[in-house]
């Protein structure tokens, strides 16, 4: 995202204009000052802050066993072997069962998907309702619902719990996705309807004048219109639904638990030695999906950041 | 249709113009009644009862929240989530800020920058535990291969040491989270007019200064925003403990969301719970209460 | 083709009456131009008409059908907005069909009049194209097609040409006035542009704050004011007005102020003047010329400013602190800071009442 305007370093000044030519020197080329040395050296010993435990983890779970006893944290495997990742994704242990991760893998996807579908049709129809339609309670249940976002979820479980038992969701697929629904709609909502007011309105009367109904503009004309909010929120909810602990946690239920669970259950409930190599490449996959939407999508990502930080 | 007598208005027909956005927003509103505002109430009642394992319908007064305030893995959560969050939230802010003003100033790369400094937001707060648990294991991790190095008197085996454990945490949460206050403040900096640099140049001002009393000021709503998110963040900390130290060594790690996790399904403690989570509740709008109030009074500030 | 017909209208937003008792026959094949400052009601006339917005009280017939209530697709209107608002998802062809498909009219049908309509507005090789590859003008026309794919007895036009840059501004302009010789439609058109309103308009409605003020050709309003507002409204650079009395003696009146002395004798007064009243005498800057030796001078001033327009040159005129605008010709420009005479021809001076501000 930079610009081709080019600024002078600290401590460094624009030669000004030549006296009687009239022609403005460009500014200097940067060079490396001790203020610009001091920049890229901060930039850099942060990089690697940053990068250094994604290196740990993924040369951790390309070592085999001996080389990680040897307690080398930051050497690079001297024998590296896929095997770690083989046993993560089909034998490791999440628990009583010892299918591997691949079990929690097909288990996310199972919930991320229709969680993502549902939770983005419902924001975008709120959204739309909220900013061309005049309903009079609506602007205070959508205060409400902008507050909640900020609930912590532990107020909000145990009445969760109990309603879903009553209706026989609690501990399946439907309930989780429902949860994650439920908990989704604040910020799609938000997303959505920040997004249509900066549709014309005059679009909108021009649907009602040829005479669109509530339904059919919002398919027929707003829908196809708002593809680049739906691919931040799509982005978002991916990520966030499929990063998600807690909620899979405690209403997923043990045949659809996500993998961040299974992952958790991996590493922090084995008995006998700890295979820090295959609990690294469980770690790698399972952060593997979101990572990828994160390297693709680039500035869709942080749209969909500076979208949700806009609350109210 | 005959014209009616003009004094009296016509009645309008059509109710069912806005019928269809009411249908289509009941789930909005079920949500916000049955999810937001219900289980809130539910939950505030329980507090108030001596609910074990099942609900129960009595009425035992401020009874759960004394208990509550005498429970030491209660105090202790308290206080570990107040220290954590008073470091996280800072040291996010400052190298959040830092970085954003860096990756600023136009270097080559900024770009790549970005995306190195984000990408653990992307990551889950359960990885994000487990690499940090993984790298300061003191046998294997980080003290071991410096000690290796010959500074056999390296200490940093803090993870299992119950005065330095809640460091550990703050680390590996700073870890995920500030490429998000770089990212959010970015954006504020990005906002602020380029003019505003070159006037101060014309006046002499040096970067530094320009940024500390100029940018700085006019990142407030920026900074505000950062503040809110890190806070809510905070307050919600779960998964991270859950992956990196399960609250331990003992209670030394323990914070309020695992407390109450804890006591709603594994100790069955469910009035205790409720207590809990309320005064978490009461916490989170005394956060944000003064902030939204702030904002609406900018907001009408900028109106006029 | 319809004609509209407005009875006592009133219109309430957010408990302010913006308008009340309005009264408006539009007939058909009119390009009526409600016109204004902004705020004074039209485009809220507008969209009334449209049924975008509810009336409070008063009767709305178009074609003959009572519309008071009806939806905006019942009423046989179209409408072309500011932005266009060209629907960008779809194709020319599909933004022009969106409301006969709703209506559910029969597929051939809808071809047909699409085929008609790009024929009329020479859209054919653009059908298939969406809005964001046309040009403003082709928008517009596209905008106008929707409305006439509709078959709409009304057409509507909410400052169709405010967004644009003058140059495209004339030009369609000019468009908009030949589609309306073609089509004999009935259009009301709403803008803050007077020059619009002359060009276009077989008939102006001047409007302040909810009225009225006056509706008659463009010509007659431009001639016949009837109040200030509405001379001063029209008219570039606007009408000059100067505050004095009437004399009326001897059979003969005149308008007496500090700076000039004017013959009115033949200025047809609603009602006979009474000597000594109070009033404002009205005279447009091409009405009024500089006489240099000062024979038949009305008055005399002090030349304050010389504004080139090319064919021809604003001069302004300080009389004792009254600035006068005077449309001059190009060949003589007069001295600054000195004192010259202008002559005004009393056949196409207004007078109004000092307090009402009426015509008198």
């Amino acid at each position: 995202m930079s610009t081709t305007t080019t600024t002078p370093a600290a401590g460094t000044m624009a030669k000004p204009a030549a006296a009687g030519t009239g022609r403005i020197h460009p500014a200097r080329r940067k060079h490396l000052t001790p203020g610009r040395l001091g920049v890229y050296a901060l930039l850099i010993t942060s990089a690697a802050f940053f990068l250094l435990p994604l290196y740990v983890m993924v040369a951790t779970s390309l070592k085999p066993m001996e080389e990680i006893r040897l307690g080398n944290l930051f050497s690079l495997p001297l024998h590296a072997t896929v095997e770690p990742w083989i046993q993560a994704w089909s034998s490791a242990c999440t628990g009583l069962e010892c299918r591997g991760i691949q079990v929690g893998f097909w288990n996310s996807v199972k919930i991320v998907v229709p969680s993502t579908v549902i939770s983005i049709f419902f924001g975008a129809l709120n959204g739309y309702a909220l900013s061309f339609w005049r309903v009079k309670w609506a602007g205070w249940f959508f205060g409400i619902l902008m507050f909640g976002a900020f609930v912590p979820y532990q107020v909000m479980m145990y009445p969760l719990v109990r309603s879903l038992a009553a209706v026989d969701l609690f501990g399946t697929l439907a309930g989780i996705v429902l949860i994650h629904t439920v908990f989704g709609m604040p910020v799609m909502t938000l997303l959505f309807r920040n997004y249509y007011a900066g549709v014309p309105g005059e679009l909108f009367k021009a649907a009602r004048i040829d005479g669109g109904g509530f339904w059919r503009i919002f398919f027929q004309l707003m829908l196809p219109m708002s593809l680049p909010i739906i691919v931040v929120a799509v982005i978002m909810q991916l990520t966030n639904i499929w990063n998600d602990f807690i909620l899979g946690l405690v209403f997923a239920g043990r045949e659809n638990l996500p993998m961040t669970v299974q992952l958790n259950n991996v590493i922090n409930t084995t008995t006998g030695e700890r295979l820090y190599n295959v609990n690294m490449a469980a770690t790698i996959l399972t952060s593997m999906v979101p990572l990828v939407i994160y390297l693709v999508s680039g500035r869709w990502f942080v749209r969909g950041i500076a979208a949700g930080a806009v609350k109210g | 249709m005959a014209s009616s007598n003009p004094a009296r208005p016509r009645a309008k027909p059509r109710p069912w113009r806005a019928m269809a956005a009411q249908v289509a927003l009941l789930p909005m509103a079920l949500t916000v009644l049955g999810v937001y505002v219900a289980t809130v109430l539910w939950s505030v009642r329980i507090s108030f009862s001596s609910s074990k394992i099942f609900p129960k319908n009595d009425f035992v007064g401020f009874s759960q929240y004394e208990r509550l305030f005498a429970t030491d893995r209660w105090t202790v959560s308290v206080h570990n989530i107040v220290i954590l969050g008073v470091l996280f939230i800072a040291a996010c802010l400052a190298l959040g800020f830092v970085l954003a003003v860096f990756l600023d100033q136009r270097v080559n790369g900024e770009a790549v920058m970005r995306t190195v400094f984000l990408y653990p937001y992307a990551m889950s707060f359960v990885a994000t535990g487990l690499v940090w648990q993984w790298m300061l294991n003191p046998e294997l991790g980080i003290q071991s291969t410096v000690r290796s190095l010959g500074f056999s008197n390296f200490d940093f085996a803090w993870i299992v040491s119950q005065d330095k454990v809640i460091y550990t945490l703050v680390i590996a949460a700073v870890w995920q989270a500030s490429g998000l206050v770089m990212a959010v403040l970015l954006a504020g900096l990005r906002g602020i007019d380029e003019s505003l640099w070159q006037a101060a140049r014309i006046d002499g001002v040096s970067r530094w200064r320009y940024y500390m009393s100029i940018v700085l000021p006019q990142l407030g709503p920026a900074f505000g925003t950062a503040f809110v998110l890190l806070a809510v963040g905070v307050v919600k900390f779960y998964d991270v403990v859950v992956a990196m130290t399960q609250g331990g060594p003992g209670d030394a790690s323990e914070v309020p969301a695992k407390f109450i996790m804890d006591n709603l399904f594994t100790r069955a403690n469910v009035g205790l719970a409720s207590a809990a989570s309320t005064v978490l509740l009461l916490t989170v709008l005394a956060l944000l209460v003064p902030w939204w109030y702030v904002r609406s009074v900018q907001a009408k500030r900028e109106k006029r | 083709m319809s004609n509209v017909t407005i009875e006592d209208l009133d219109i309430r937003l957010s408990g302010i009456d913006i308008i009340s008792k309005l009264n408006l026959d539009v007939a058909e094949g009119e390009f009526l131009v409600l016109l204004g400052p902004s705020g004074c009601g039209k485009s809220t006339l507008l969209h009334s008409i449209a049924g975008l917005i509810d009336v409070h009280d008063g009767r709305m017939a178009i074609g003959g059908n009572d519309v008071t209530w009806a939806d905006p697709k019942d009423r046989g209107i179209g409408m072309v907005f500011q932005s266009y608002a060209l629907y960008p998802t779809m194709t020319v062809e599909k933004n022009m069909s969106f409301g006969p498909r709703i209506a559910g009219i029969d597929k051939a049908e809808i071809q047909k009049r699409v085929d008609r309509a790009a024929k009329m507005l020479h859209l054919t090789e653009l059908l298939h194209r969406k809005p964001a590859q046309l040009s403003g003008g082709q928008r517009q026309r596209v905008a106008i097609g929707r409305a006439l794919v509709r078959d709409a007895g009304v057409f509507l036009f909410d400052e169709p040409l405010s967004n644009l840059d003058a140059k495209l501004r004339s030009e369609l302009r000019r468009e908009l006035k030949q589609l309306h010789k073609e089509l004999g439609a009935t259009m009301i058109y709403v803008t803050h542009d007077q020059v619009e309103a002359m060009t276009l308009a077989s008939r102006i409605a001047v409007m302040k704050q909810g009225k009225i003020q006056q509706i008659d050709t463009p010509g007659n309003v431009y001639a016949r004011p009837v109040n200030m507002f509405v001379a001063g409204f029209l008219g570039a650079p606007s009408m000059n007005f100067v505050e004095g009395r009437l004399e009326a003696a001897n059979g003969g009146v005149h308008f007496v102020s500090p700076t000039l002395r004017i013959e009115v004798t033949s200025y047809p007064f609603a009602v006979p003047p009474q000597h000594g009243a109070s009033a404002v005498l009205g005279v447009r800057p091409e009405h009024i010329t500089l006489s240099p030796d000062g024979t038949h001078a009305a008055g005399s001033a002090l030349v304050s400013l010389v504004e080139p327009m090319g064919s021809n040159q604003v001069v302004w005129l300080d009389a004792q602190g009254v600035s006068l605008a005077v449309d001059a010709d190009a060949q003589f420009t007069p001295a600054l800071d000195r004192k010259i005479g202008f002559v005004i021809e009393p056949a196409h001076v207004s007078l109004f009442d000092k307090q009402t501000q009426e015509r008198l």
